[in-house]
């Protein structure tokens, strides 16, 4: 097989993660995260790439085409060449990603948007199991990662204690991140003496769900060095995804995610840092597993998702995370990951690498 | 340079009103079933699996990939939801090209689907949004005005409407696949229907429909293993613009006009009613056909009717370019899968393998859907003859 042409990130920015974002919609959501790449960048408006794609959920804000109002955002007169994909951003980059191998563009800008406060997320989210059999029993979000999460300590994989050992690291780690909705230092001790929500999970172990923005650019490595920015390059990218039976699946596992990581090549070399989309703190010691990652591998340097989780755009804003150390000297290869579907049922894996 | 890619395999379902036989699962499956079948291929052949559909308030399911894993056979494989309203069939048709012309897949299956009788696509279409004005009238009544002022523009005489209502239903009456079976259909019987959105009378709309089609994508090196004859992908554009901005030509969009002319270059195309046999064209709305043929370069600006008018688009009337031979949008509507369903019957076409709706002799032919407030385009060539 001939070489893939190598995709360089060459810009990233994310909204803070906020609770509630008011009045703001999706265009206010979004041009200051647009306005953020293209200065680092030292480009004007979407013009300037060759192809845009973004993700969304219109459920979220409870519009059909919310992404429309996007495009507003975007400078798109003349028109441009855009696609959307109804998932987290960080599938909208994968997409992207084909259209610069298949030689129709050059470089590309990634957003991802939600405004998750205007429903209640985890009893919208049940509304994606399957309509005839699932959704009408309304099995939110929290209940079926509670359900993951029991069995992940009845197999002796977890444990309560694990899990907030999780929670307060990653809080810690979101001192440091500027955009955190959650962040400081916190005892385990003092976690687990909060009451669960839904057995065996606590609300700390449950991501504080975020409204906001996350944008990107990538091109090629040609047009990077052309542009005279620093960058990172990604090495390897795949996602996969597994059965949608929650009882077929071993829920203490994630074979998909493994699977991707394979493709991805994330053993190829050291993993020094990997940001993990693991909206459940007992979630993050499953994915480590999948990843095979050891001691060695900083997890969540930014506090991941329990930091504050922006839907649509967390995945995309792991990758971002990874690109940022990379290109500040920090590290020189990392790996990030995106999930989505009920209890991690589709993961994607991408490796970063300095140039 | 993309890596060559080609149709090698097609499915649909059924067209109608309600398919309670099946669920939303059963459907795609349906679909895809016939796509693998058509391919000579099984499930373990695909390494892929690309889904669209129109917005997930259709049928509320939220992103139904996750729900639809198991029965496309993805599980284990990359799967991946694109969602650019009502272009959306035509787009994840593209997206899916796209994972084969990047060269990182060999062979893809692409899903698209709506389930009209398990959903309201009018309440979807018109929940109301803070900050905006609230448009309670669904697909027709946004688009009438803009309907409207092409007629005063273009002066055509008021009936070119029926007649393309007319034209669409006996092209659909060829295809035992279409919703509307209507092989009686007069211009008499259009005018007599009720005015929903003036100026778009009820036969003059399209249906709403349940149904679902599917297309194999394979790369060059493994379109040989496949029976019957390819459809290579000549070209591929999408376009996109603001619903609403200054100086917006929403009759004609830019958007529509640079996706043409983009998808009209990498295929070789100077002037597209000569050099195309026939196009499958998302019409909804009977103008739309003569708004596209000028949009879409087949004829000069103001005088589209003038080409639907002569029989030109017809195939029963023997015309030179015949549009949407498989009925069209108006003779089938599952919203998210309406424009893949033109891109693959562009593809039946060029493989020779249309049934009574052959254009005889296709070479070439033009897949095209649009969506949003017309500022979404997707377009697709396909040929019987290898780049």
């Amino acid at each position: 097989m001939t070489a893939m042409k190598e995709i360089a990130v060459v810009a990233f920015s994310q909204s803070d993660c906020l609770a509630r974002a008011g009045a703001a919609n999706e265009v206010e959501l979004i041009m200051p995260q647009l306005r953020a790449v293209f200065g680092q960048v030292g480009l004007n408006n979407a013009q300037d790439v060759d192809f845009v794609c973004s993700g969304s959920c219109d459920y979220l804000q409870g519009a059909a085409f919310a992404f429309v109002a996007g495009v507003d955002a975007l400078g798109a007169v003349p028109p441009i060449k855009e696609s959307h994909v109804e998932m987290d951003a960080a599938w909208a980059l994968y997409e992207s990603i084909l259209k610069i191998r298949m030689d129709q563009a050059e470089s590309a800008l990634i957003y991802g948007f939600a405004k998750a406060s205007s429903g209640e997320l985890p009893t919208v989210l049940s509304q994606q199991l399957d309509p005839y059999y699932l959704a009408p029993l309304w099995l939110d979000s929290v209940s079926l990662a509670a359900m993951q999460a029991r069995l992940l300590i009845e197999k002796g994989l977890a444990s309560e204690h694990s899990m907030a050992e999780v929670v307060a690291r990653a809080r810690k780690h979101a001192m440091g991140n500027p955009h955190a909705q959650i962040s400081g230092e916190f005892p385990v001790e003092s976690l687990l003496a909060a009451d669960t929500v839904v057995s065996p999970l606590r609300e700390s172990d449950c991501a504080p769900v975020a409204d906001g923005a996350a944008a990107m650019i990538i091109c090629t490595v040609d047009k990077a060095r052309e542009w005279g920015v620093p960058y990172a390059v990604i090495s390897g990218i795949d996602h996969r995804i597994e059965t949608h039976n929650l009882g077929m699946r071993d829920l203490t596992d994630s074979p998909s995610t493994r699977q991707a990581a394979a493709a991805a090549g994330v053993a190829l070399g050291a993993v020094e840092v990997a940001e993990l989309y693991a909206p459940f703190s007992h979630q993050e010691i499953i994915l480590a597993r999948a990843l095979g990652l050891g001691d060695d591998t900083v997890i969540n340097p930014s506090g991941g998702v329990m930091a504050g989780n922006l839907m649509m755009a967390s995945g995309l804003a792991r990758i971002g995370e990874v690109f940022r150390r990379i290109v500040s000297g920090e590290i020189s290869r990392g790996v990030a990951h995106a999930t989505s579907g009920p209890c991690l049922q589709h993961n994607l894996v991408a490796v970063l690498e300095s140039a | 340079m993309a890596k060559l890619a080609a149709v090698v395999g097609i499915g649909q379902t059924h067209y109608k009103t309600r398919r309670g036989d099946v669920s939303i699962a059963g459907l795609v499956r349906e679909a895809a079933v016939n796509a693998l079948e058509d391919a000579g291929l099984g499930w373990d052949d695909i390494e892929a699996v690309i889904i669209g559909k129109a917005p997930d308030m259709f049928e509320g399911v939220i992103m139904p990939e996750s729900y639809l894993t198991d029965a496309l056979g993805c599980n284990g494989k990359p799967m991946l939801r694109v969602h650019t309203a009502g272009s959306v069939g035509g787009s994840t048709a593209l997206v899916a090209a796209s994972h084969v012309q990047s060269g990182m897949f060999k062979r893809v299956l692409t899903v698209t689907f709506e389930k009209q009788s398990e959903s309201n696509a009018m309440w979807a279409l018109s929940t109301p949004q803070p900050f905006s004005v609230h448009l309670n009238a669904g697909a027709g009544g946004y688009f009438a005005p803009i309907i409207r002022e092409y007629m005063r523009r273009s002066g055509a005489p008021y009936d070119v409407g029926i007649k393309v209502a007319v034209k669409d239903r006996l092209h659909g009456a060829r295809n035992p696949l279409a919703h509307l079976q209507l092989p009686g259909i007069t211009m008499q019987e259009v005018e007599d229907s009720m005015m929903l959105w003036d100026p778009i009378r009820f036969l003059e709309a399209c249906p709403s429909s349940d149904g679902a089609c599917a297309m194999v994508i394979c790369a060059e090196e493994l379109v040989a293993e496949s029976p019957k004859p390819p459809a290579w992908i000549r070209g591929v554009a999408m376009r996109s613009e603001p619903t609403m901005y200054a100086g917006r030509e929403e009759v004609s969009p830019q958007a529509g006009r640079d996706c043409a002319a983009d998808v009209y270059r990498q295929a070789g195309i100077t002037d597209p009613r000569r050099d195309l046999d026939c196009a499958e064209v998302y019409v909804p709305f009977s103008w739309y056909e003569p708004m596209w043929l000028e949009n879409l370069g087949f004829a000069p600006e103001g005088e589209g009717w003038k080409l639907t008018m002569s029989g030109a688009t017809s195939l029963d009337e023997g015309g030179d370019i015949p549009w949407n031979c498989s009925g069209g949008v108006l003779s089938s509507n599952p919203i998210g899968a309406s424009g893949m369903i033109r891109f693959a019957e562009a593809a039946r076409q060029v493989r020779g393998d249309a049934g009574a709706h052959q254009v005889e002799g296709a070479r070439l032919a033009l897949g095209h859907a649009y969506g949003g407030g017309a500022q979404f385009f997707a377009m697709w060539v396909v040929g019987a003859d290898k780049p």
